[in-house]
C-alpha cells in the first residue's frame, strides 16, 4: 500500500466520510475511493455494495482477485452536559471506537482541561445542532437533567432517528420530562424510545460506573438495531 | 485533541509510525471461515523491529504474522498467509478456536 493511500483513508475517517479500498491481491496495487465520488465502471457494483453493507470481502473481477475493504465513519456519541459522567464517558467512548462531542452552554463546566481528547462545544445545543445535525449514526446522551438544556436536543435526536437517545434523571424527573415533551407535541412512540433512567441496570453508583452503564447501553442499541431501519436507529 | 493516536486504531498508528520514519507493514484479514476471532478487514500494523499494534486473531497467530511482516518489510513483496486449526502434536501455529483465516501482508511504501 502506498503511504498516500493510508493517509487518504485516515483523512476520510477523520472527516466522517466512508472510504473503500480496493487491493489487487496479485500485485498489491491499491486504490481508495470516497463515498460520493465516481467509481470505475467495472468496480462500481462492488464498491457501492461495500458502502451499503459495510462489509469487506474478496471478489473476482475479470479474472483478478480483489480485496475490497470498507471504512465507515465511526458511530458518534453526543453528550449534552460537560458533567462528571461525561468526563468518564469521553475516555471510555474513545477507546471503544466512538467519535464524541460534548455540548454544554455552561462555560464553567465546558473547560478544555476537563475534556482533553474529545470535541467540546461551550454553546447552547439549539445553536450548535443546526450546523452539526444529529443522524442515525449518532447516540445522544442528555446528562444535565436541566430541561432548559436537555429538552431541545432530546427532541432533535428523536426527530433525526438517532440510534440511541438516553436521558439522565430519576423516574420522577423523567415523568415530568415525558409530560413536557407530550405537551410540546412529540409523539408518544417517539417519547417511548428515550432510555430513562439512562444506562443498563448494573447497579452503577459512581460517575465512572454510570458512564460504563451508558456506554454499554449505547453499544447494545448499535449492535442490536433493526438492520432494515424500519424501527428507527441507524441502518 | 490528543496527539497520541488511539492504541486501538492500527491505521492511525501506521500513519504515525510512517511519519516517524519507521518502516511499516500492514496485515489485513481478507477471508475467514468458521469461528474466526477477528472479522474481515481487521488490521495489524508491524514495524521493522517487530513492534506491533492491532490484531488479526485473538493473539493465536500474531507471532507468525509479525515474523513474515518483517521479511516483507525487507523484500517489499506482499504475501497472503493462511492459518487453520492448530495442530496440537506438532506445535504448529494456528487458531485454537477451529476457524480458518487468510491474512494479506503488505509493506507501506512512499
Amino acid at each position: 500500500m502506498e503511504r498516500s493511500t493510508l493517509q487518504a483513508i485516515n483523512a476520510a475517517r477523520a472527516a466522517r466520510r466512508a472510504a473503500v479500498v480496493v487491493t489487487d491481491l496479485s500485485d498489491g496495487a491499491s486504490q481508495v475511493f470516497l463515498e460520493g465520488a465516481r467509481f470505475p465502471p467495472e468496480w462500481d457494483g462492488l464498491i457501492v455494495a461495500a458502502l451499503r453493507s459495510g462489509r469487506a470481502g474478496v471478489a473476482a473481477v475479470e479474472g483478478r482477485s480483489l480485496f475490497v475493504n470498507v471504512h465507515l465513519p465511526p458511530p458518534r456519541i453526543v453528550a449534552i452536559g460537560a458533567v462528571h459522567i461525561s468526563q468518564a464517558l469521553a475516555e471510555l467512548a474513545t477507546v471503544a471506537g466512538f467519535d464524541m462531542t460534548i455540548i454544554d452552554p455552561r462555560t464553567a463546566f465546558a473547560t478544555p482541561e476537563r475534556f482533553r481528547a474529545v470535541e467540546l462545544l461551550a454553546e447552547w445545543p439549539e445553536d450548535v445542532l443546526p450546523s452539526r445535525p444529529l443522524d442515525r449514526y449518532t447516540a445522544l446522551a442528555a446528562l444535565t437533567h436541566d430541561p432548559k438544556i436537555d429538552d431541545h436536543p432530546i427532541r432533535a435526536a428523536l426527530e433525526a432517528r438517532c440510534f440511541y437517545v438516553g436521558a439522565l434523571g430519576s423516574r420522577k424527573t423523567h415523568a415530568a420530562r415525558v409530560e413536557r415533551l407530550g405537551q410540546a407535541g412529540v409523539p408518544t412512540d417517539a417519547i417511548d424510545r428515550i432510555k430513562a433512567p439512562i444506562g443498563l441496570d448494573i447497579g452503577a453508583a459512581s460517575p465512572a460506573e454510570i458512564a460504563v452503564a451508558i456506554l454499554a447501553e449505547i453499544i447494545e442499541a448499535l449492535r442490536r438495531r433493526d438492520p432494515t431501519g424500519r424501527a428507527g436507529g441507524a441502518r | 485533541m490528543s496527539n497520541e493516536p488511539n492504541i486501538l486504531d492500527p491505521l492511525k498508528i501506521a500513519e504515525t509510525w510512517c511519519n516517524d520514519g519507521r518502516k511499516v507493514a500492514l496485515a489485513t484479514v481478507i477471508e475467514t471461515w468458521g469461528s474466526a476471532p477477528r472479522p474481515i478487514g481487521s488490521h495489524l500494523v508491524i514495524d521493522e523491529e517487530g513492534n506491533f499494534q492491532g490484531s488479526v486473531s485473538g493473539g493465536c497467530v500474531e507471532g507468525a504474522v509479525i515474523a513474515e511482516a518483517m521479511d516483507i518489510i525487507e523484500s517489499g513483496t506482499p504475501k497472503i498467509l493462511e492459518f487453520g486449526v492448530a495442530d496440537e502434536t506438532a506445535w504448529r501455529v494456528g487458531l485454537s478456536c477451529g476457524g480458518r483465516i487468510r491474512v494479506y501482508v503488505e509493506r507501506v511504501d512512499g
